[in-house]
């Protein structure tokens, strides 16, 4: 039997559920206590989503026109938030050393670019990161493992713990876990739970748990917003767009709605949840529609890397061809950037 | 009684023909000035998507065969021949000279292609050479596409100039954005769809229709671009594109003679190999 993961004895906000059932929520939080009973209860408060109006508030939201110094700005926010991550059957040290010099000087030709957010690699590369980083100058940066048999899910309960506990060991400051999708699918929500759980508790103090909801595969928005909820019950400190490896990754739609369910849990609970959007966002203009989301979703609390990061690796280069561009006046082109 | 379906002249970039990302049209008028059509007015942001396109098609079409590009250069020649009416049109229109006349542009335009098709893989063996040397290597240079070219064809002519700017520039392997006559841009539009159904593939030649003025600083200035055809540059325009040009050693020609194989060697550099005798 799993223990209650925290009492929540926020006062009533009321958005965006009336007191009552508002109340009837909160209470309900308070007893998800890992039971299939108190899981389904708690899930079935929530309201369904509406789908057109999830895509045209999303697509609304894409049409804002940040210019500018507000554009530098944004720039700059996105750049602090990127997890640049490398997740390949081919990585080597030497790429991941590479990555992690990027990680510290994206710009070497403009010291006042800032550092990304974090380094996201497999748990066997972790202690390389960890390694390089340190040695360059970037002891400030976490390295984030992909963990619990990423991106498909499909091990033992063991075998994601060891997992998880070799990339803590290497050094992970960081855990990306993924959910198990077709437990979730098939309604075991019990086993979702309690994987997330126990790689929490393994955690703890020594790093912050990133939960992958792979919303590709959930197929509806409902299920996002129910696997946001879920996870964060669960204990996520970080709810997570995708593995990257499926398409459809962060479409606008999951994203709006993963930072409605972080806003609602924090009226909830006063916690705040953070957000990490992966896969599929590529260009400059990808990267502020997200800032954008954010800001007239959860507020601005949430333009931090603290709480907002942004899974990528070729978007970080054209972040800076927009920053060159910025900066001479001219267009550049991705000689003036490194390969990754 | 039928209503007119007019042609809505827009961009081509990329294979695909969208209208300017600023949504701004300029008017176009005949001989006469009487008004003829709106084609798009391209910003600076449709030509740095038109480079970015050229960048993307340029590996492909600087690796493909000199045999297929030679092929697909026909083939636009092909397509130009089944569209001719509609150039002569454009021209007789434009330009207000006879029809006998822009048929007459219409045929040395379409043979220019034909005539730059067949240099395709011809270029590396007239221009390129084997060369002698003391030691045991074999030595030859030979001539290579430089990168992505921006092309300001002759602002006087519709069609000709526009032709024999963009053919040597792609026969050669290199990928073009083009910035046609602000004068005279229909034809320009009108050749990208004979261009779009010669398996030319997308991105290869995109075309700008607008203000030479607005675009060309842009052009000049952007470190992707590798060389400019100045051809249908003021002198003001051309002094401008050159000094903001050095800063990644664009190559920048202008010319005067129409077919020759230099406007294919103006946009292409020289590489040598040296190759171990017996290995």
């Amino acid at each position: 039997m799993l223990t209650k993961i925290g009492t929540f004895t926020r006062t009533v906000h009321g958005n965006p559920f009336s007191p009552l059932t508002f109340f009837r929520y909160n209470s309900i939080v308070q007893l998800v206590d890992g039971t299939d009973t108190s899981i389904r209860r708690f899930l079935k408060q929530l309201p369904g989503v509406d789908q057109v109006g999830a895509e045209s508030r999303a697509a609304m939201l894409a049409t804002r026109s940040i210019k500018t110094t507000s554009k530098k700005w944004a720039i700059d926010c996105a750049i602090s938030m990127i997890d640049l991550t490398t997740l390949e059957g081919s990585d080597t040290d030497g790429k991941v050393r590479a990555l992690c010099t990027k990680a510290v000087h994206p710009d070497p030709t403009d010291p006042s670019v800032p550092s990304v957010g974090a380094i996201c690699v497999y748990n066997d590369k972790v202690a390389t990161a960890r390694k390089h980083l340190d040695a360059i100058g970037g002891q400030s940066i976490p390295v984030a493992a992909v963990s619990t048999a990423f991106p498909s899910g499909r091990a033992s309960l063991e075998v994601k713990k060891q997992d998880t506990l070799d990339a803590l060991n290497n050094g992970a400051t960081e855990i990306d876990m993924v959910i198990d999708r077709g437990a979730f699918l098939s309604g075991d929500l019990v086993k979702v739970f309690t994987e997330i759980v126990y790689i929490k508790e393994l955690c703890a103090d020594r790093a912050h748990l990133k939960v992958i909801l792979e919303t590709g595969e959930l197929v509806t928005l409902d299920n996002v917003r129910k696997a946001s909820h879920l996870a964060m019950a669960a204990g996520a400190d970080f709810i997570k767009t995708s593995t990257g490896k499926i398409s459809p990754a962060a479409t606008a739609p999951v994203v709006l709605v993963m930072l409605e369910a972080v806003r609602d849990w924090y009226a909830m609970t006063g916690i705040r949840i953070g957000v990490k959007p992966a896969g599929g966002i590529r260009t400059t203009k990808d990267a502020i529609k997200q800032l954008v989301l954010v800001r007239e979703t959860a507020g601005e609390e949430w333009l931090t890397p603290k709480l907002f990061r942004i899974g990528a690796s070729a978007l970080l280069n054209d972040l800076l061809m927009q920053r060159m561009k910025l900066r001479n006046g001219n267009y550049t082109g991705p000689n003036y950037v490194t390969l990754d | 009684m039928r209503i007119d379906i007019r042609k809505t002249y827009k961009l081509y970039i990329g294979g695909a023909f969208p209208r300017s990302e600023s949504g701004r049209t300029y008017e176009v008028t005949d001989a006469k000035s009487n008004f003829i059509a709106n084609p798009a007015q391209a910003s600076r942001k449709d030509l740095r998507d038109a480079v970015t396109a050229a960048r993307s098609a340029f590996g492909g079409w600087s690796s493909a065969t000199a045999f297929n590009r030679s092929q697909i250069l026909y083939r636009i020649a092909e397509m130009m021949e089944a569209r001719s009416e509609e150039f002569v049109e454009e021209i007789a229109l434009l330009e207000g000279v006879s029809r006998v006349a822009a048929k007459k542009q219409v045929d040395q335009a379409i043979d220019a292609w034909v005539w730059y098709s067949g240099w395709c893989d011809k270029i590396s063996t007239v221009a390129g050479s084997t060369n002698p040397i003391s030691g045991p290597f074999y030595n030859f240079t030979i001539p290579e596409s430089v990168g992505v070219v921006g092309v300001f064809p002759a602002q006087k002519s519709a069609l000709l100039g526009l032709v024999q700017a963009i053919a040597p520039v792609i026969a050669g392997g290199n990928t073009a954005v083009v910035v046609a006559s602000q004068k005279y841009p229909l034809c320009a539009v009108t050749l990208s769809e004979a261009l779009a159904t010669s398996d030319l593939p997308g991105g290869v030649v995109n075309i700008l229709t607008g203000i030479t003025s607005e675009l060309a600083p842009w052009m000049g200035a952007h470190m992707d671009v590798d060389a400019i055809d100045a051809t249908g540059l003021s002198k003001e325009l051309d002094k401008e594109v050159r000094v903001s040009g050095a800063d990644n050693l664009k190559r920048i020609h202008k010319f005067s003679s129409s077919d020759t194989p230099q406007r294919m060697l103006a946009f292409m550099e020289y590489k040598t190999v040296w190759h171990p005798i017996g290995i």
